[in-house]
This record gives structure tokens, sequence and C-alpha cells, in this order.
């Protein structure tokens, strides 16, 4: 027993040891799933550029999980000091609910706080054996999408608006012809599930499903992985620009002295370096020049954005994903 | 004595009647309900436990060996023995306590204890882990302080032994309190009377009676230690490498493709549960030993 005691004491210790380093910084980035390999480059270019430029070693540490419960741990006290969050909506979450940024965020930094971006396309089984080739193919009975729930995913909810800025487009701005291809094409969603990682597993690992609405980043660095022989890419006519932000936490970074290598860590995001890496992760760059090396990978899409086909956030989100708002009233599970 | 005796043969004959009645049954009832019962445990015991080791091989020795140089999994691995290594001594104290003050003592509130003990067990990990939020996160009762003064609880280390301790609190305690009350008082008694003081006759009579429970307890304890995923999950805020342990740590690879290193990670806990249950055996043979022991020095006496 004394052992256990002992050996609890030496653990205990010699976890502690490496969080007093000295002269190094430590910076947390709370970011959303599919961002993983994106961050795991781009934090080992950024070291190496901050330690030329400053000669300060900086660590970065990684979180990922769903947006919302990402921003939902940050509200609660995980000490992020940069948040890189799906959408701009979690962010202002933190800004109102723990005022721990200002709610003018989003004008600190160039593109609306967005250094990348991406879009919604689609994954089906090989061979489309459903022929799916645009939106509207998703709502005819018998097919089964793959999306997760809006009210939980910051993807989802892209997925969702790409769905409704196709069908307000295809209408020419009829509102509840959008409505009528909501409630379609979520009929035949067999399942939601809570995060954008699980809705992928859901067709990939458990066979569920025709065609999965996905990220396109997503899309195409998973291609690799699953196995290009089990899935092609459908690429729909429009869809929706995806604009993921990020953001420096005031409070956080005051406290812990670290705002100039936060906010460089976001600015950096923006340099053609910053820009390359999320290209080679399927990101899209803002940068043109990078946007040109690397425009063989992206398909071809004509992309609205949400200004476009709903307004804000703070107005989307009461519109379409508040309680009682438009996804409740036109999701009926099941049929 | 002897009157002890003749009952006690009484009953284990009585015993071996019943055992003959219920071989009784037909063949074909005993077969059926035997092979349900291997078929049954083959389905979802077996082969679950042989799927986590066949994919974590999957791609072969090295890279199965290669998962556990990731500093991620080193550090996961050694946040979850952290958590354990804390957790299990600290119940280990309390269960003993409470087991010995519930088990020897009458006082007001003891049926209150009782239930507060087992709380954990009809509570579900989420909620342990989301009350631990709400009275040290930010927005909870003592979060704005613990800010102020720099203390760090949830999403951190601290949180995680907390919901550790939490979860696997009832497990010492409540191993020890039927085996405590079934010795009843007669030693501690006759200790007393030879002159012991208290502490001689807690270390010297209680406790090596209840060795063997004692040890079962602190194995299961551990288990659930290192296995928690729910309430654990919930206040770890997942930072890589830092806060995440080894079930987490494992959802996290899963859901990231890497299926090899997944399953290698999960095939530590599933050799932890066989360990334990190989443990469990012996300490469960081992107790029953000692169970026999004087019952064969009384046959003697009365002759």
């Amino acid at each position: 027993m004394n052992n256990k005691i002992w050996m609890a004491l030496i653990m205990v210790l010699a976890f502690a040891r490496p969080m007093l380093a000295q002269n190094a910084v430590t910076l947390l980035n709370v970011s959303y799933d599919p961002t993983r390999e994106l961050y795991q480059d781009y934090n080992e270019a950024f070291a190496k550029y901050w330690k030329a430029k400053t000669g300060q070693a900086v660590t970065i540490q990684q979180s990922h999980g769903g947006s919302s419960k990402q921003a939902r741990a940050v509200i609660d006290g995980l000490e992020a000091d940069v948040v890189t969050l799906a959408l701009a909506y979690d962010i202002d979450a933190i800004a109102a609910q723990a005022k721990l940024l200002p709610t003018n965020w989003q004008s600190r930094l160039p593109n609306n706080s967005s250094p990348y971006t991406s879009t919604i396309i689609f994954l089906v089984r090989k061979g489309n054996p459903k022929g799916i080739k645009d939106w509207d193919d998703l709502i005819r009975p018998g097919v089964a999408v793959i999306t997760p729930n809006p009210k939980t995913s910051g993807g989802a909810r892209w997925n969702y608006l790409g769905a409704w800025g196709y069908a307000l487009k295809k209408s020419g701005g009829d509102e509840s012809k959008a409505r009528d291809f909501i409630t379609k094409l979520y009929k035949n969603v067999p399942v939601l599930d809570s995060g954008a990682r699980g809705a992928t597993t859901t067709f990939v690992e458990r066979g569920m499903g025709d065609v999965l609405i996905a990220w396109e980043n997503e899309v195409l660095l998973g291609a690799k992985d699953l196995g290009q022989d089990k899935f092609d890419i459908v690429v729909p006519s429009v869809s929706i620009l995806c604009e993921p932000t990020v953001s420096v936490v005031d409070k956080v970074v005051d406290k812990k002295g670290t705002r100039k290598v936060a906010q460089a860590y976001l600015e950096y995001l923006y340099s053609p370096e910053g820009q390359e890496i999320a290209a080679k992760r399927y990101y899209r760059p803002r940068s043109e020049a990078v946007a040109k090396k690397y425009a063989k990978q992206f398909p071809n899409i004509k992309l609205f954005t949400l200004q476009e086909i709903v307004g804000d956030w703070q107005k989307t989100n009461k519109i379409h994903f508040a309680d009682g708002g438009l996804f409740d009233q036109l999701y009926q599970p099941g049929r | 004595m002897a009157r002890t005796i003749t009952l006690r043969t009484t009953s284990r004959s009585a015993a071996t009647s019943v055992a003959q009645g219920a071989t009784l049954e037909s063949p074909w009832v005993r077969w059926t309900l035997t092979s349900i019962a291997i078929v049954f445990l083959g389905l979802f015991l077996f082969m679950p436990l042989a799927v986590v080791f066949v994919s974590a091989f999957g791609k072969g020795i090295a890279a199965y060996f290669a998962s556990f140089r990731e500093p991620d999994a080193l550090a996961a691995i050694r946040l979850t023995l952290l958590a354990a290594g804390i957790a299990v001594p600290m119940n280990l104290v309390f269960g003993v306590a409470a087991a010995w003050a519930i088990a020897k003592f009458e006082f007001i509130g003891k049926s209150l204890l009782i239930t507060l003990i087992d709380l954990p067990f009809s509570v579900s990990p989420v909620v342990s882990g989301l009350v631990y939020v709400l009275i040290f996160g930010l927005q909870g009762l003592l979060g704005p302080w613990l800010r102020a003064h720099d203390i760090k609880i949830i999403f951190a280390v601290p949180g995680i032994v907390l919901a550790t301790i939490f979860v696997t609190f009832p497990f010492v305690a409540r191993e020890l309190i039927p085996l405590i009350q079934a010795q009843g008082n007669d030693e501690e008694e006759a200790a007393l009377t030879l002159g012991a003081s208290g502490w001689q006759t807690f270390f010297r009579v209680t406790l090596p009676n209840v060795k063997w429970g004692l040890v079962y307890g602190v194995i299961i304890c551990n288990a659930r230690a290192m296995g928690e995923f729910g309430a654990v999950s919930v206040v770890s805020g997942h930072i890589r490498g830092l806060t995440n342990t080894m079930p987490l740590h494992i959802e996290i690879l899963y859901n990231e493709y890497q299926f090899v290193p997944a399953f290698a990670v999960a095939s530590l806990l599933a050799l932890l549960a066989l360990l334990t249950l190989v443990v469990k055996s012996v300490v469960e043979w081992k107790s029953q030993q000692d169970l026999k022991e004087p019952e064969e020095d009384w046959s003697v006496e009365p002759a």
C-alpha cells in the first residue's frame, strides 16, 4: 500500500515537471473535428517561424471536437488562447455568454477572420448506384442521406444551408419551395449523428446510406484514408461557401501574457506559407496565388455565401436553428 | 460443539441432495441451457475481445508496438495511471473507514451514509462529470474565483482525478461492508479484553479478516478507474497529450481512422480486464482456502 502511494507521488512529480518549463511559451488551440491534420502541419511550421523570428520556443497544444461542444468547453473554462471553429456563431457564443472576447471579434482579421474556406459536397458508394448528381437527387424517394444533426454540429449547419441555398436559388427565391425541399431532404435521413466525424463513420464504417453530405476538405482528405475503391466523390452544381473562423480569446491571452504570440499564430495563417499548408490539407486558400497553384485539386463549383441566402449567423441561427426554428418545424423523423 | 457439527453435516447433505436433484433434469434441457450460455458468452464477450486483439495486430506486430511510441499515447497512458494511482488509494482509505464505521457501529445518519456511498453507482457518469463543470466551470459556482486565483480544476488533471474518484467511490466500501458485518464483533471484543488497543485490534484482527475482500475491492476499483469514459470525457477538454486518458485517446484515434493504434491502446485496457479476472479468481480461491482451514481444525477437535 505504501508502495502505491509512493508510486502516485512519483508520478505526480514526473507529471508536474514538464509543466514548469521556463522560457518557452505554450498556446492552446481549441478547434473542431476535421482540422487535426491541418494544424498538425501548421503548428510545426509556425513554431519554426516563431523561433526564427523571436528566438522563443512555442508549443501548441490541440483540442478537437464538435464545434459547438468545443465552444461550450471554452465558455466553461477551457483556457484556449485561440479558437479555430467551424462557424462564426460558435465564437459569437463565447463572446456573448462568457464575455471572453469582444463581440466585434470578426472584424479584427482579414476576410471576416476566416483564413481558409471550404464547401459542401457529396460522397457516394463506388459506381454511384443511385445515380446522384446534384442536390435534387437527394430528395428522391428511396435515397438514404447521411448528414449530422444541425442542432449540435457545425458541419451539419453548413450542409443544411447548402441545401437551403440551392433550393432558394433554383426556385428564384421562393421560400416555400425551399421549405418543401428541406422537409423532403430530411425525410431521407435515417439517422442524425451528433457530429461530422460520427456521420462519416456511420456512412463509411457502418455502411449506412447512399450518400454522405460533408465538408469538401473532409471528403478529399478522407478519400485517401478510406480507400478510393469504395467511394466516389460527387460535386453538385452549386454549393455554399463555408467560412470557418478564428480568433484570439482576449481574456485568456491577457491573463497568460500570450497575446503577441497568439495573434502572430493566427496572422501567420494568412501568410503564403500558412495558405499553402491549408491548401495541402484541402482547405480552399484565400490567397489567389496559392489558390491558382492548387486549383487542380479543388472541383469547380459555383459558390454562394451565407450572406446571400440568409444573412449573418445571428439571424441564420434565429430563423433556422433556434428552438422552434425552421429546422424544428420541418424535420419529421421517420416517415 | 458436537451439535454444531451435526447441524453442519445435515445441511451439507441437504445441499448435496439438492445438487443431485438439479442434475435430474433431462439431458437435452441441460445441454440446451449450457450451449445457450456458451453461445451467448462467445457472441457478446469473447468475440468483441478477440476483435480488439485481431484489429490491434491487423498490420503486424511492429505497427502494434509503434502505436505506443506516440507521445500522445504515452501521455494518455501516463495520465490514466496517475488518475488511478491517486483515486484508488484514496478510495481504499475512505472505503475501509466507511465500511468499518458502518459495519461496527450504530450512529445517526448511518443509512444516509450508505445511500450516499451508493450514489455514484446510480448516477450516470455524464452527470457526475457535469456536476464538476457546474461547480468548477467558469460559469459555475467557484469558477470565477478559481480563475482569479489561477487554479485549474476542470479541463486539467485535477478535474480528471476528481471525476475518477467520484465514479469509483463505492467499490471498496461496498465490497467490505457485508464482509465486516458477517464477521461480527466477537474477535474484536476478544482482542480488546486481552488488552489490545483500538489500532492494534483494527490492524491485527479486523483488517486481516477482510484482506481478500479488500484486495478484490481494490482490483475492481482500479479497473473502473482506468476504464472510465463518460465522466472524464466531460471534464477533460480533450487537450492532446495533456488531458486525454486512455479511453478518450482510443475514441479520438478511432474517429481519426487510425484503427491499429486505437485498438492497440484498447488492447491494453482489455489486457487489464483479463488480468483483473485472473487476480479476482486467485483472490476468491485464496479466501475460500482461508475459510476452509478453521473448519478442518474444528472437525478434529470433538473427536
